[in-house]
């Protein structure tokens, strides 16, 4: 796939060096709208964002340059390890729980069932509501059931918030991740199937020899999406349980805008915090590259 | 035979008996806000899972409520999301289509450099940048609903611009040829030309970022100006946090005049709708 695209990259460029001349003049009206909204946008802030974590600050106007007393700081504060330790266990478990509830119901929908279109439609569709809304449709409904049988709310208990949170992750997630499935089995050979059944392979060998193997890409990239989703997952938390109670189920994100936003005295450790998490979010990614790259070698 | 087939014709039948609960479980807290949306606010903390009642029943007041009261009306807020998410999108499709197809077609090393930029761009989350972006969009008086367009651009270009790129890798370049030879100059065979040709791309790219825009939470309340403007996350998460007493009825119904619109378009276009964001899913 890749090799591919670079084979065709190089030909997508103009080989006739005046004609090129030509398409270059018109670099201020192509180029340049997106490229000055970038760096407004991206490059400038990032390249500060870097800047400012070596800096002990509270308004722009007043920088006192600390070294990388931030980082200490970031590493030593207690309640961000908390939140980071919070934030890989809600992952791994949204993860698991959000792949597998996928695959089932895909696995389920490519067999003839009747309606299957209209269920594909209804399990997607709460994709489509942003973090906040959901959040707060969630918190309606769930401190009504747990209000009724234990008297407690999801800010006021932390099993009950991390269970809301993922419940909240699988309403959204699963729809998205069903369709990826779907296509991936739809795309299986059915001759392959047809020669394991001649070899007389039962329901399960088909699966776990077949399907399985094959769905493989598709299960690589709902994973990593699932992983990069769970990780920086902020609107949802901050709509859901805001971090209540005491901090306890407080995600990363959420950990780092409150460190911005409700600290008096110095913003230069959310700054750190904003670059760990950004260098951990790289690693997963990076992973991810590895990972769809190695499969690539494979086939 | 005949009985296998049976056998699994009512396998079928279960199967399909069971995702219908499962549906209707999916769809039910959309469904108990709408009925908690018609609803007294007393009814709602004491009973959410009942259906309204003589006593409880609130007619549309909870919408009316909802839509005019409060120190800042939803109606602005519903109106500063659209302009928003109209503006930012129609700009980015714009502006990202022509870069990407500037970035394959010169392919210099200054646009390399760009495109793999905007690539970088994608994984960075946004509280990295979080705080140094408000703080430039309030220096250069990009905090109105307007303006905020150009931060939009800026920081969802990375998606917008591989996007396009790996579809303009795919038009063939004799077309453009031809068209030069026509008599056309760049831009006539960039926009009558190719954009005609992308048109796929522009639908899923488009429906990619409306749904980013509409939904987005941090960057708005951030940027904007939030004594003259709110959008509808903002104007929610707003009601939920500040005042001192909720007042659940107006709060689910503002919830479902939210839901109403997305799912009203998302049944119309749907096929669009989730060949968009699966385009998006497989970057990288």
């Amino acid at each position: 796939m890749k090799k591919e695209n670079r084979k065709k990259h190089n030909t997508s460029a103009i080989a006739n060096k005046n004609q090129r001349r030509a398409v270059q003049k018109y670099a201020p009206i192509f180029l340049f709208p997106t490229f000055a909204a970038f760096c407004i946008g991206f490059v400038w802030p990032f390249l500060q964002g870097i800047y400012l974590s070596f800096f002990r600050f509270k308004t722009l106007r007043n920088i006192k340059f600390t070294g990388i007393d931030n980082y200490i700081a970031a590493f030593k504060d207690q309640q961000f390890f908390k939140s980071f330790l919070f934030t890989v266990v809600f992952t791994a478990v949204s993860v698991i729980l959000i792949n597998v509830i996928a695959f089932v119901i895909a696995f389920a929908l490519t067999k003839d069932i009747k309606g299957s279109t209209v269920f594909r439609t209804v399990f997607f569709m709460p994709n489509l509501i942003g973090g906040i809304v959901l959040g707060y449709i969630w918190k309606i409904i769930l401190d009504g059931v747990i209000y009724r049988f234990a008297e407690t709310t999801l800010e006021l208990n932390s099993t009950y918030g991390f269970w809301g949170l993922i419940i909240l992750m699988c309403w959204q997630q699963v729809g998205y991740m069903m369709i990826i499935y779907i296509a991936g089995l739809q795309s299986i050979p059915s001759t392959y199937m047809e020669a394991a059944r001649i070899d007389g392979a039962n329901g399960f060998q088909l699966l776990r020899h077949i399907t399985l193997p094959c769905v493989m890409p598709s299960i690589t990239i709902c994973t990593f999406l699932t992983l990069t989703n769970s990780f920086k997952l902020f609107d949802q938390n901050l709509a859901l349980t805001k971090g209540n109670p005491a901090h306890e189920t407080e995600m990363l994100a959420l950990n780092i805008y409150k460190s911005f936003y409700e600290s008096t005295t110095n913003m230069g450790v959310g700054q750190a915090k904003a670059v760990i998490f950004f260098v951990l979010v790289v690693i997963i990614s990076l992973t991810q590259l590895y990972f769809t790259r190695s499969k690539e070698v494979q086939e | 035979m005949a009985k296998k087939l049976n056998k699994k014709k009512m396998g079928s039948g279960i199967l399909t008996a069971v995702f219908s609960l499962l549906s209707l479980i999916w769809v039910s807290p959309i469904l108990i806000v709408l009925m908690n949306s018609f609803k007294k606010s007393g009814g709602i903390s004491l009973f959410p899972f009942e259906f309204p009642n003589a006593e409880t029943f609130n007619q549309f007041n909870n919408y009316i409520n909802g839509i005019t009261h409060g120190n800042y009306p939803f109606y602005m807020s519903m109106f500063y999301s659209l302009i928003i998410t109209v503006l930012s999108v129609a700009l980015i499709l714009l502006c990202t289509s022509m870069a990407a197809w500037y970035i394959n077609r010169v392919d210099s090393w200054f646009c390399k450099m760009v495109y793999y930029l905007c690539i970088f761009s994608m994984v960075v989350p946004f509280q990295m940048v979080m705080f140094t972006l408000s703080k430039t969009a309030n220096m250069l008086y990009l905090n109105n609903p307007v303006t905020i367009s150009i931060i939009y651009l800026g920081f969802g270009a990375g998606l917008a611009v591989f996007m396009f790129s790996g579809f303009v890798k795919s038009i063939p370049m004799d077309i453009e040829e031809a068209a030069t030879i026509d008599g056309c100059n760049t831009l006539q065979t960039f926009f009558l030309v190719d954009a005609p040709v992308m048109k796929s791309t522009y639908i899923s790219v488009g429906i990619l970022e409306i749904m980013w825009v509409w939904n987005d939470y941090l960057l708005p309340y951030l940027v904007l100006d939030r004594t003259k403007y709110m959008t509808i996350p903002i104007h929610i998460q707003f009601l939920q946090g500040s005042y001192g007493r909720v007042d659940y009825g107006a709060t689910m119904a503002l919830i479902m005049l939210c839901l109403i619109p997305i799912v009203t378009i998302y049944v119309i276009c749907q096929k669009h709708i989730i060949k968009g964001v699966l385009s998006g899913a497989v970057k990288g």
